[in-house]
């Protein structure tokens, strides 16, 4: 049979695609492309939440809070390993990424100024994360879905936590309940943000959707998240940050105000508050770390040889 | 620029849940030996007491079944239903066999 009728075939049947099976080029790119950038925003995801660890209120929030920066690692790691299944290098996804060539969710790139701002993120971002996430898990590449299956298992303890961590503040004083609602306004339209341009902007929608790499567009799915937010604002006693936001009795959905595409598009592209900041950082890391990594390499190799001296030189 | 964990060996990583089960397969990572692929798969995908027991295996030593080979390999299967216990069918009073 044709490839690429037994591809399409395949999709259909709602069958997942593996590694090692045919698939058009395109299908491969586009994969590796929102894979690698979906890992590359775990592992930027851990710099803003990073900045709070030393400085969190108490010694539980401490281990919480780099209980769950150390999922992001890992969260990163299935989607690296994913990546790879496809055939992408480990080394240049990395480059990429800290060469400034690569791109991954513009919502790590604004900074985290308050410890509310914990607590913002673990309910609004990582919210929003799961509401594009859960749809993955069924997605049709199989090594993808999998991992998307393991990360949203972790995901939900990250939710709610922050969502504790707001519920706290506006239980306390009134200076809390200002930093809880000064967060939210920051975090809000950003986290709106985080689900793309509007489907009629969007350029990866349709083709992703046929493939069925994608299950909902973007609209639908940053409406889903209003719709379920809204009332947990509500229950905070926080004020939504957008004057326009209405509750439309005959379609049963919360109508939003616009969103500042300029402000998105400024942000991906290089621009926003802490792009320069995150990728040097990130830079950093990885060439601190190059000393580790070549004595682990030279322990290996030296205990190769140890072990095996023979082998090593007979050929 | 490029690091040296583009040398390292990629490893699957395998692991028990519980005791009395068999190590299932989670996933791969690279590491420089198998020490620290088994420190690493601890730390990434056994975080939530997922298991009880760990195997890493180079990557590089599986030998797979290629795809196109999938009718060769599995379609005479197919036709045998009667390797299945619902093919024969036995009267009402032969109860739990």
């Amino acid at each position: 049979m044709d490839l690429n009728q037994r591809f399409e075939d395949y999709i259909a049947a709602d069958q997942k695609i593996e590694a090692k099976d045919w698939m058009p080029d395109d299908y491969r790119k586009t994969l590796i492309r929102q894979i690698s950038q979906h890992a590359h925003s775990e592992i930027i995801g851990m710099l803003p939440e990073g900045n709070w660890i030393t400085r969190a209120p108490s010694l539980k929030r401490k281990a919480i809070l780099l209980a769950k920066v150390q999922d992001e690692a890992g969260h990163g790691l299935y989607l690296y390993s994913a990546a790879e299944t496809l055939g992408a290098q480990r080394d240049d996804l990395m480059d990429a990424l800290i060469e400034g060539r690569a791109k991954y969710s513009s919502i790590f790139n604004y900074p985290t100024l308050t410890w509310a701002d914990m607590g913002a993120i673990g309910w609004l971002v990582d919210g929003a994360a799961i509401m594009n996430q859960v749809p993955l898990c069924k997605c049709s590449y199989g090594p993808y879905a999998r991992a998307m299956v393991r990360v949203c298992k972790e995901e939900s303890f990250h939710q709610r936590q922050g969502f504790q961590i707001m519920l706290n503040l506006c239980e306390g004083t009134d200076e809390q309940r200002e930093m809880a609602q000064d967060s939210l306004n920051r975090w809000w339209w950003p986290s709106l943000m985080m689900f793309g341009p509007n489907d009629e902007s969007s350029t990866h929608n349709e083709q992703s959707m046929r493939w069925k790499i994608k299950r909902f567009s973007n609209d639908e799915l940053r409406q889903r998240f209003v719709d379920m937010t809204i009332p947990q604002i509500e229950l905070l006693g926080l004020t939504v940050p957008d004057k326009d936001l209405r509750w439309n009795e005959s379609t049963g959905h919360y109508e939003m105000g616009a969103i500042d595409w300029q402000e998105f598009f400024n942000v991906i592209a290089g621009n926003g508050p802490c792009n320069k900041e995150r990728i040097a950082a990130r830079k950093k890391a990885h060439n601190d770390g190059e000393w580790v990594r070549q004595a682990a390499s030279a322990y290996a190799e030296k205990m190769r040889t140890d072990v095996m001296p023979n082998q090593t030189h007979a050929a | 620029m490029s690091s040296q964990s583009s040398k390292w060996p990629l490893w699957e990583v395998f692991v028990r849940s519980r005791q009395g089960l068999s190590h299932k397969h989670v996933g791969s990572l690279h590491a420089s030996d198998a020490n620290m692929a088994i420190a690493n798969a601890r730390d990434v995908y056994t975080r939530r007491q997922e298991g009880v027991s760990i195997w890493v295996l180079p990557a590089e030593a599986i030998s797979a079944s290629s795809p196109a080979d999938k009718d060769i390999l599995f379609d005479p299967a197919n036709d045998k239903v009667y390797r299945h216990a619902t093919f024969y069918n036995l009267p009402d009073e032969v109860k739990n066999m």
